[in-house]
């Protein structure tokens, strides 16, 4: 099992500093030239080359990705004498517009997006879970039926106009809730929680919707497998052969999928972030874009990239603690 | 696995019966079809779906027939209509509803006075243009990729699997929206189709991938082989049509995805590029007003979530169709 995973760990490396790579290779084809950007209106072409000689920017390209990915590893020093800056080990860049350090501003965020997250999977999951194996269990009933044309329904709406309709229902018209507001949840639980909540249902629907459907089709399955109906008729009882035989197997897949799902959402909700206004790591990418601020939106990318890549690996050990058939193979 | 329908279906009646351009490419005998007149017939008895193909006809006249429609309703997306707003309230739309009237059949936009209805029969070509054209290319590169990775298997398969997880770990979002705000925005709309392709192709290739491989091993494959059909004949002529279905399916699944990836691109601003309309764009310009004139919003809202549900019903549907022919 170590060697699989190092194997594992091995390829997501690599997908990394390929992901790495691919956002470089983008920005450094695409974008205007950053030191222009930073010299601002009283710029001087002795001043631009200096920013270009402090930032590396005048060095060939191979050698600029090398620092950049150094940098990540073991920090650099930007400029040299005694106008030279060091960036610590994480080191991602400065933003070009706020001059902060890319690491200082996504740990600075991270909490805020975290919290979205956590909130919205544990919605999802009560409610994909629940909705599935109800569905799977009542299979062909009208609650069946209805729980299938309301997971059609939720997955077809699109987030931000669920996000619109809610925010005017909940906080215009009826007045139940504040605007959203980034609050501790130590400093304010009620206001916190107040905040919190809309973004947390935004998300997770369509999760849960997408989880339903899963559950379902998995439960069904397993249910027609062999060993559940020996389980059956050698007469244990329902409980048994559904705690002991069915709810395993037809809950591995979406350890899978949930693995991939969260990762993902760690690394900031763009859009829901954007329209309730939290300053997650989301809504700093959505400005960081709007504003060609290069540094924080390769930082961004990269932590997503990392992220998805950490919960695959996460998922492929949990998937062998928990569904014994995979252990023979790795 | 054979059903019984799958051997009827296999006489060459089906082959005028949809307009897909693999139907008349004739397979070897006793090659197993799916789809085809079966399909449609089951289709047809099923009110959900038959709802969501008239709303998704409806919409598509509505984009086809854009200029017509404008011309009748007299108003362009573009002009703008200072009488139907008021200058003294912000320019918000005179009368209930965002100033629906004889006139402006939907109503203004705010503060411009630009005409909803011409803007969302407009708005449509663009998302329906989009999503159909990245839905094509999507399914040219995943259907090919997949049969290559599927069928010759080895190095090429490791190359174009390892391609796909590398895609599919990317964090697509955040990159596509990097990538077309650092471009010119010359041309968006052709770069929101390559873009929204080139990270929508692995997820149909993988399951295409799957089925070819399972199918390479079917004897009628071995047959043509036997027969002395080259690598490509037996891709093209003898796995592909078996994948017919699975292909239809994946891809009325994959529009709703696009239209919602379009809109939510140009809701963040860097999709379609203003004057020209997109639903998406609609939305969020309709945040700044949604407290005060909810109409701007509901008109584009419900068009794309109905359009998105449309999509998603018809091919959730056909799936069922597919699946129950199949015998699963």
């Amino acid at each position: 099992m170590p060697r699989f995973l190092l194997t594992r760990a091995g390829s997501g490396l690599v997908v990394l500093l390929l992901v790495c790579l691919f956002t470089f290779v983008v920005f450094f084809a695409l974008s205007p030239d950053p030191a222009v950007q930073i010299c601002g209106k009283n710029c001087t072409p002795a001043v631009i080359d200096q920013i270009r000689g402090n930032l590396g920017l005048d060095q060939p390209f191979w050698t600029q990705f090398a620092q950049f990915v150094a940098g990540i590893f073991v920090g650099r020093t930007y400029g040299d004498g005694a106008g030279a800056v060091h960036c610590a080990a994480p080191c991602l860049g400065y933003s070009f517009q706020s001059s902060q350090a890319v690491w200082d501003m996504i740990v600075q965020r991270l909490p805020v997006s975290a919290t979205i997250a956590v909130g919205a999977a544990v919605l999802w999951l009560l409610a994909g879970l629940l909705g599935g194996l109800l569905s799977a269990v009542k299979e062909g009933t009208f609650l069946d039926r209805f729980t299938t044309g309301l997971t059609l329904t939720s997955m077809s709406i699109p987030n931000y106009v669920l996000a619109l309709v809610l925010q005017y229902v909940l906080v215009v018209q009826l007045r139940w809730l504040p605007f959203p507001q980034a609050v501790r949840f130590a400093d304010d639980p009620g206001q916190w929680f107040a905040s919190f909540v809309m973004p947390w249902i935004v998300l997770a629907v369509g999760y849960a919707a997408a989880y339903t459907r899963l559950t379902r089709a998995n439960v069904l399955d397993v249910l027609r497998e062999n060993y559940v109906r020996t389980a059956h008729a050698k007469g244990l009882p329902p409980s048994l052969v559904w705690r002991r035989h069915a709810l395993r197997p037809a809950l591995t897949p979406v350890v899978t999928i949930f693995g991939m799902d969260f990762a993902g959402l760690l690394g900031g909700a763009l859009i829901t972030e954007t329209v309730f206004g939290i300053n997650g790591v989301g809504k700093m990418a959505a400005d960081s874009i709007a504003r060609n601020d290069q540094p924080v939106i390769m930082g961004v990318t990269l932590l997503a990239g990392f992220l998805v890549v950490v919960g695959n690996v996460v998922v492929d050990v949990v998937y062998t603690a928990i569904d014994p058939r995979v252990r023979v193979n790795a | 696995m054979t059903s019984p329908t799958d051997l009827t279906t296999a006489q060459p009646v089906e082959a005028g019966t949809d307009d897909t351009p693999q139907a008349p490419a004739a397979a070897a005998a006793g090659a197993p079809r799916a789809g085809g007149g079966g399909t449609w017939h089951a289709l047809r008895r099923d009110a959900g779906a038959m709802l969501s193909l008239g709303y998704v006809v409806l919409v598509t006249l509505a984009a086809v027939l854009a200029p017509v429609l404008t011309a009748v309703s007299g108003w362009t997306p573009y002009a703008f209509d200072q009488s139907a707003i008021d200058p003294n309230l912000g320019g918000m739309p005179i009368g209930p509803w965002g100033g629906v009237s004889a006139e402006h059949w939907l109503g203004v936009e705010p503060g411009s006075g630009r005409d909803i209805f011409a803007r969302i029969v407009y708005g449509a070509r663009v998302s329906m243009a989009i999503a159909l054209s990245a839905t094509a290319l999507t399914t040219v590169l995943g259907v090919s990729l997949g049969l290559v990775a599927g069928y010759f298997g080895g190095r090429v398969d490791l190359v174009i699997s390892r391609v796909m997880d590398f895609l599919m770990a990317f964090p697509a979002l955040i990159f596509m929206i990097a990538v077309l705000s650092a471009l010119p925005a010359s041309n968006r709309s052709a770069l929101l189709v390559v873009v929204i392709s080139v990270f929508g192709w692995p997820y149909l290739a993988r399951i295409v991938r799957g089925q070819t491989m399972s199918l390479a091993q079917r004897e009628f494959v071995e047959a043509a082989r036997a027969a002395g059909a080259g690598g490509t004949r037996i891709v093209f002529r003898e796995i592909l049509p078996n994948l017919r279905s699975t292909i239809i399916v994946m891809a009325t699944l994959a529009v709703p995805g696009y239209i919602g990836t379009e809109a939510g691109l140009s809701f963040l601003g860097v999709g379609v590029v203003p004057p020209a309309p997109s639903w998406g764009q609609m939305i969020a310009a309709s945040v700044k007003w949604y407290a005060v004139d909810p109409a701007y919003f509901v008109f584009p809202g419900a068009c794309l979530f109905l359009l998105v549900l449309s999509f998603t019903v018809l091919g959730d549907r056909l799936r069922a169709v597919v699946d129950a022919q199949e015998g699963r």
